[in-house]
């Protein structure tokens, strides 16, 4: 079956979440994925939107994670301080899907500039939840296409501490959440390794060499002992994002 | 609208016109554009295409927030050649996480000195923002980052409706709403619909906002375009979509704000001009189930 690299990313991300409880959503691309998941293995799946819904059914893909189709149908909808200090900051929430414009080797992601702070070469929006979501959840997944200026060795500017320098340093802190678990990528998935927490790649999408990986990562990136090949998209997860999510082709082009 | 905005909000004023993703109230902001309003610290959460659109016309000297992009689409452009090229003017930016945001509100509708958060550890944010300050807890060994209170001088909310005296009704994401009302010191309401005092007083868990704190009323329908309110009309997507290569170009933007801002002599001919449009926006109906509030006589 044909599939493009966008739809085998989301499909995988999706898959990603097997086992979760209650899931953080994130802007962009994770959005697709979560609600992705919810269509097809996880339809408990609670989705939890920074705008103020718990237990989100959003009958449409929304394009802003502030669509009103995340409150039509949900459990709750709240003022965004209840949804902050009582699921978030009170610990309710397993995981937060977060995207990234910059993700370095240990997991810390940066949506704030690209350069200096005081004189950005580019500014992007900045934190929304992130930096909180990135303490709070139990664990986070991040979904970024591969590319050298996306995965620096170390990012311009830390929004959302991930591993930090890598080791202990996030449990020296003391940070709540585990941190970055998974990146799932147009061409790869990585995972951190349990000592120094570098990210390393786990599994390769079908037909994706090494130095492809290689070539798109700015720094040495490690490769797992068994490196894996990612299962392509099914029919169903194929047909959900075609037909059902995004018919405009805006994320799995 | 037009003598609310000439009376209540002046140049240099700090203002909160607030609204996440639903009820962010352009008319307003398209007001303070024609009024031509200067130096203005704006503050939001979310600064999307309403802030895009001042910080383009020049009203904006400062922007304190949390998340500056285009929701669902990307960047917000002129946001980005203010703070990347100083263009139309340099823009000073106080930023913060959503949480911080939201704590900062929460402390000023208190009237709290600060607003603690669990959050801030190992990111960048509280060097780039001396304000994010850490302090011990006077209970136990921890650590934890606070933020100052936000008190603006002026807090402009969109709601579906209010009676004449201010009280107000919002629902489906309510945001900060009610926290950036408590905070400010004069407050403008611009609702979707008037209604009679008895429509509120019927259904009273709905009401975020008395009007204790209420300075002005104005009813401005579609006054949220192209974002959306609740069960009035839906997001307009397509637009926000559109404003990414509207805003690409200064010229473009300025031949824009030309048409829809300086053109029009108010929301009502911006909403004829944008009739067709706006009634694709017309949602289905989804209608909860009456409650029984009870009737309790002496």
């Amino acid at each position: 079956m044909n599939y493009s690299q966008n739809e085998l990313m989301i499909a995988a991300a999706a898959r990603e979440l097997h086992g979760a409880r209650v899931a953080f959503v994130g802007v962009g691309l994770p959005n697709i994925v979560c609600n992705l998941a919810q269509r097809s293995h996880a339809p408990n799946l609670e989705l939890v939107y920074e705008a103020g819904v718990f237990g989100a059914k959003p009958a449409r893909l929304p394009l802003s994670i502030g669509d009103p189709t995340i409150v039509t149908g949900a459990a709750s909808v709240m003022g965004m301080p209840d949804l902050f200090q009582y699921y978030l900051q009170r610990g309710l929430i397993d995981v937060g899907f977060l995207g990234a414009a910059q993700i370095d080797k240990f997991g810390n992601i940066n949506t704030t500039v690209i350069g200096d702070y005081k004189k950005p070469k580019v500014r992007l929006p900045g934190s929304g939840g992130a930096a909180e979501i990135a303490v709070l959840c139990g664990k986070i997944l991040v979904i970024t296409r591969l590319g050298k200026r996306a995965f620096p060795e170390r990012v311009d500017f830390i929004t959302s501490p991930g591993h930090l320098d890598g080791g202990d340093a996030r449990k020296n802190l003391n940070v709540r959440g585990r941190g970055p678990e998974a990146v799932i990528t147009d061409l790869c998935i990585l995972r951190f390794a349990e000592d120094t927490r570098e990210m390393t790649v786990t599994s390769l999408h079908p037909n994706v060499t090494r130095d492809a990986v290689q070539a798109n990562i700015g720094w040495a990136v490690r490769f797992a002992d068994q490196v894996e090949t990612t299962a392509p998209p099914n029919a169903e997860e194929l047909r959900l994002i075609r037909e059902e999510l995004d018919p405009q082709r805006l994320y799995s082009r | 609208m037009h003598a609310a905005i000439r009376d209540l909000v002046r140049d240099g004023d700090t203002v909160a016109l607030e609204g996440f993703t639903q009820l962010i109230c352009f008319a307003a902001a398209h007001e303070i554009i024609r009024q031509r309003k200067r130096d203005l610290t704006l503050c939001r959460l979310t600064p999307d295409l309403a802030y895009d659109q001042m910080i383009a016309a020049g009203v904006c000297k400062k922007l304190v927030f949390s998340y500056a992009g285009n929701p669902g689409v990307g960047s917000l452009q002129a946001f980005r050649r203010a703070v990347e090229k100083n263009e139309p003017r340099a823009l000073e930016l106080e930023e913060y996480s959503h949480f911080g945001m939201v704590g900062r509100y929460i402390a000023g509708a208190a009237r709290l000195p600060f607003y603690p958060v669990n959050s801030y550890v190992g990111s960048d944010l509280p060097r780039a923002n001396p304000r994010i300050r850490q302090i011990q807890s006077p209970y136990g060994d921890e650590k934890i980052y606070v933020v100052p209170p936000l008190n603006p001088d002026v807090a402009i909310l969109h709601a579906q409706r209010a009676d004449k005296n201010g009280n107000t009704q919002i629902w489906g994401l309510t945001g900060v709403q009610k926290e950036a009302a408590f905070a400010s010191q004069r407050v403008i309401v611009v609702v979707e619909e008037l209604v009679d005092e008895s429509v509120i007083r019927a259904d009273p868990n709905r009401t975020l906002i008395p009007d204790l704190i209420v300075d002005a009323v104005v009813v401005e329908p579609f006054g949220a375009h192209p974002s959306y309110a609740q069960g009035y009309y839906d997001r307009d997507n397509a637009f926000y979509v559109e404003w990414d290569t509207i805003a690409r170009e200064a010229a473009t933007l300025d031949a824009w704000l030309d048409e829809w801002v300086y053109g029009v002599e108010n929301r009502a001919a911006y909403a004829a001009k944008m009739r067709a449009r706006l009634e694709k926006l017309k949602p289905g109906d989804a209608f909860a189930e009456p409650i029984n509030y009870g009737e309790y006589k002496a």
